[in-house]
């Protein structure tokens, strides 16, 4: 191999949400892009081998084997330990990592990462949102508003494909959507009674999902044919995924090289010219080691891995790593905390029932310590949940067995309907990821050692998750309302972010407005590391609009060689 | 929204025994019993145990979907070593049951007579409290998880569209339409 076939305008670390995108914006602005991905390859539509299957396809239909529950002690904790998405999640015993503190930490390692897994539930941040932390004196500003991130909003939405109304809160600013997946009779019921109970301030909308409910033959993409199957990989290509969306795009300008089976170990920095010069990749099959050069390099290894990266770099100059002269590198973990909310059941229309799967359900955007509201903790948290009618694992305490009881349960039961909440977690200094070398990976590498938790903000406001439920599902006409305030450790929203955060200080942040990280400008990170506070909403969806900013402003620089 | 996990909640709620352990998750490693477990004749017994608990009548049975042999599978490999001593307890006690209330084997009852003998177990079970599950409880709800998700169960019993295509959240409904497999 010559040296000249390992040089590139741009590395890509990462397949996933963000580094898909930072992979088509590169590639479509010109740039030679490499993009490098841990993992084995997924194609688009071939690579989904149970996309096809039935829940009788399964030897164990679909539920985890002790076996598997044994091989996988962090799996098991979730619903992601089962038989059709077996395979999907990382392995805990080639990539095992530190719990000082319980982390419950849920990875893809593969083509796609978890643009192949996510919820794809797609809310913009508000005004608010950005402000918070300067106004209420917690962890560092942003160093953007609203306003700079919105335009890019507009485009990651209109490219992704994202079904939802434009419902005009202030709390949940619009987007460009396609028509909404709707409420059912049932959901809209509840919808109409909370307008009125609530003077207005609660609202239960349609999800906002990054499945296309109109066809997007520009993409080769069909719109969602209703199985709710996604996270086997959509056959239809009708939800945004690397695969289905971005990964095509870049293929097609002819500028994106893909090179799977590629730890990256750490960024090459240079010294002299304080910026990076390149990546060290270990080929995870051959366990050889590389050098690939580039202009630029993007980070988009999920929110720890990335930061993981840089603990390993340039640590003959700063033992943290590059980017630890803040002090705040690993620092600041952050999550939604959820399974905290309430269920209930609805009266009054059993001639109603439904037809087809939606891949989304309703949406209550935060409604507490907004406008007027005024509570004993920061921020917020919205609810996400559904209604539907029971199935055959209803309960029919009066049926014995036999006849009557199958014929029983082939009838559908009683409507219910259930949400959890989704709430903020603060940037706190002291819920920390750190390397533990004293631990090896399968390739001999370091890992990340969890130490994070809930505080006493997140627990206040987990007792308002579960009351708030039940007052809204009473108000909204169910009855025998139960609230639930379970067990809940950082990890399990599968929204991990912070731990180099953007801020408009190098000696408090790991990143600037713009992605780049202080210490070596040409080194962006654009997934969940960036993030300087969590806001309540999903973040997918922002990770996408930085990532598309930072490709822009960073093609923009390379023309005019300030990088 | 992850529905999965609502599932899970209703489930738990509503007290149902969640099949394949969550609920009773032991630290004990399980048996690496595999199907060796279970012989052709335990299948034969589970097959009519479960065609006792959902038989066929206007709709396939419990045998129609080959339950019996599903349900051994499930054992073997879900259940942890304590849920398999439940179950295997209950099943000799089920045969001991017959040969004392009816004189006979289980697998010589009459319809009737297995019917009878089941549903007296149903009854004991909804009445059972204990840290462990009855072992009818664990029968039941594995018999009517199996035949539910087989696709007799799922597509003759149930209803199931592989692909919808469309979506209608407000469809009339009758008595005695059958409810959506999922």
């Amino acid at each position: 191999m010559t040296v000249a076939q390992n040089h590139y305008d741009a590395i890509v670390v990462g397949s996933g949400i963000s580094g898909g995108w930072a992979a088509k914006e590169l590639t479509e602005k010109g740039l030679k892009v490499l993009l490098l991905e841990r993992g084995r390859d997924i194609e688009h539509i071939k690579g989904y081998t149970n996309a096809f299957k039935e829940a009788w396809d399964y030897p164990h239909r679909d539920k985890a084997t002790e076996k598997m529950k044994d091989m996988h002690p962090v799996l098991k904790r979730e619903y992601t330990l089962n038989e059709s998405t077996y395979g999907m999640w990382a392995r805990e015993d080639e990539s095992p990592y530190v719990e000082i503190k319980r982390f419950d930490w849920f990875r893809g390692y593969h083509m796609g990462g978890r643009s192949l897994l996510w919820g794809r539930q797609s809310y913009r941040l508000n005004e608010a949102d950005f402000e918070a932390n300067l106004k209420e004196g917690i962890a560092v500003d942003w160093p953007i508003r609203y306003k700079d991130l919105a335009p890019w909003y507009d485009y990651v939405e209109r490219f992704a494909g994202i079904s939802g109304n434009r419902d005009g809160l202030d709390v949940l600013p619009d987007g460009q959507y396609l028509p909404a997946f709707p409420l059912n009779v049932v959901e809209q019921s509840v919808s109409e009674r909370l307008k009125k109970a609530f003077g207005g301030s609660r609202h239960l909308i349609c999800g906002r999902t990054a499945n296309i409910s109109q066809p997007k033959p520009e993409q080769n993409r069909v719109n969602c044919q209703y199985r709710n199957k996604c996270w086997l990989g959509c056959p239809f290509g009708a939800y945004f995924s690397t695969q289905s969306s971005t990964l095509p795009v870049a293929m097609k300008t002819g500028n994106l090289t893909v090179r799977p089976f590629s730890i990256v170990t750490q960024v090459l920095y240079d010294k002299d010219k304080k910026r990076a010069r390149g990546v060290e990749v270990l080929d995870s099959e051959t366990m050889q080691t590389y050098e690939f050069t580039s202009k630029i390099v993007f980070l988009n290894a999920s929110a720890f891995n990335s930061t993981w990266v840089l603990m390993n770099s340039a640590t003959d100059i700063w033992e943290g790593g590059l980017g630890s002269s803040s002090g705040e590198l690993g620092h600041n973990v952050m999550d939604h905390h959820l399974n905290a909310g309430a269920f209930g059941e609805i009266e009054g229309f059993d001639d109603k029932y439904y037809f087809g799967r939606r891949p989304t359900g309703f949406y209550i955007p935060r409604f507490r310590n907004w406008g007027g509201d005024k509570r004993d903790y920061l921020r917020g948290f919205g609810y996400q949940g559904a209604a539907s009618r029971q199935g055959w694992q209803k309960n029919v305490a009066e049926i014995g067995i036999g006849a009557d009881l199958k014929n029983a349960l082939a009838e559908p039961g009683t409507w219910t309907i259930g949400m959890s909440g989704f709430g903020e977690i603060l940037p706190d200094h002291s819920n920390k990821i750190s390397l533990d070398r004293t631990v090896k990976d399968k390739w001999g590498l370091p890992v990340l050692a969890m130490d994070a938790e809930l505080k006493a903000n997140e627990i206040k406001m987990r007792k308002d998750m579960m009351q708030d439920g039940i007052d809204i599902l009473e108000a909204g006409g169910a009855k025998n309302v139960r609230g639930f305030n379970g067990e809940c450790h950082p990890g399990k929203g599968i929204h991990e972010m912070g731990t180099a955060r953007m801020g408009r200080d190098p000696k408090t942040s790991v990143l600037n407005g713009f992605n780049q990280v202080w210490d070596a400008p040409n080194v962006f990170i654009t997934d969940g590391a960036a993030m300087t506070s969590a806001s309540c909403v999903n973040p997918s969806l922002t990770y996408m609009a930085l990532t598309a900013r930072a490709a822009a402003y960073a093609v923009d620089a390379l023309k005019k060689g300030d990088l | 929204m992850d529905r999965r996990d609502l599932l899970k909640m209703i489930a738990a709620a509503t007290g149902m025994a969640m099949v394949g352990g969550d609920l009773w998750a032991a630290d004990l490693k399980s048996a690496d019993a595999g199907k060796a477990l279970f012989t052709q004749s335990d299948i034969a017994f589970l097959d009519e145990i479960a065609e006792t608990i959902l038989p066929k009548t206007t709709t396939p049975g419990a045998k129609d979907a080959g339950c019996g042999a599903v349900m051994a599978v499930m054992v073997a490999d879900c259940y942890d070593l304590p849920q398999q001593t439940i179950f295997f307890e209950g099943l000799k006690t089920i045969k001991a049951l017959a040969k004392k209330q009816f004189g006979k084997d289980f697998m010589q009852l009459t319809a009737a007579q297995k019917h009878e003998l089941l549903s007296k177990l149903d009854q004991e079970a909804k009445q059972a409290s204990g840290q462990t599950p009855h072992y009818f409880i664990l029968l039941k709800q594995l018999t009517l998880m199996v035949f539910f998700t087989s696709k007799v169960g799922a597509t003759e019993v149930l209803r199931y569209v592989a692909v919808p295509g469309r979506y209608d959240g407000n469809m009339p409904y009758k008595k005695g339409d059958r409810a959506w497999a999922t």
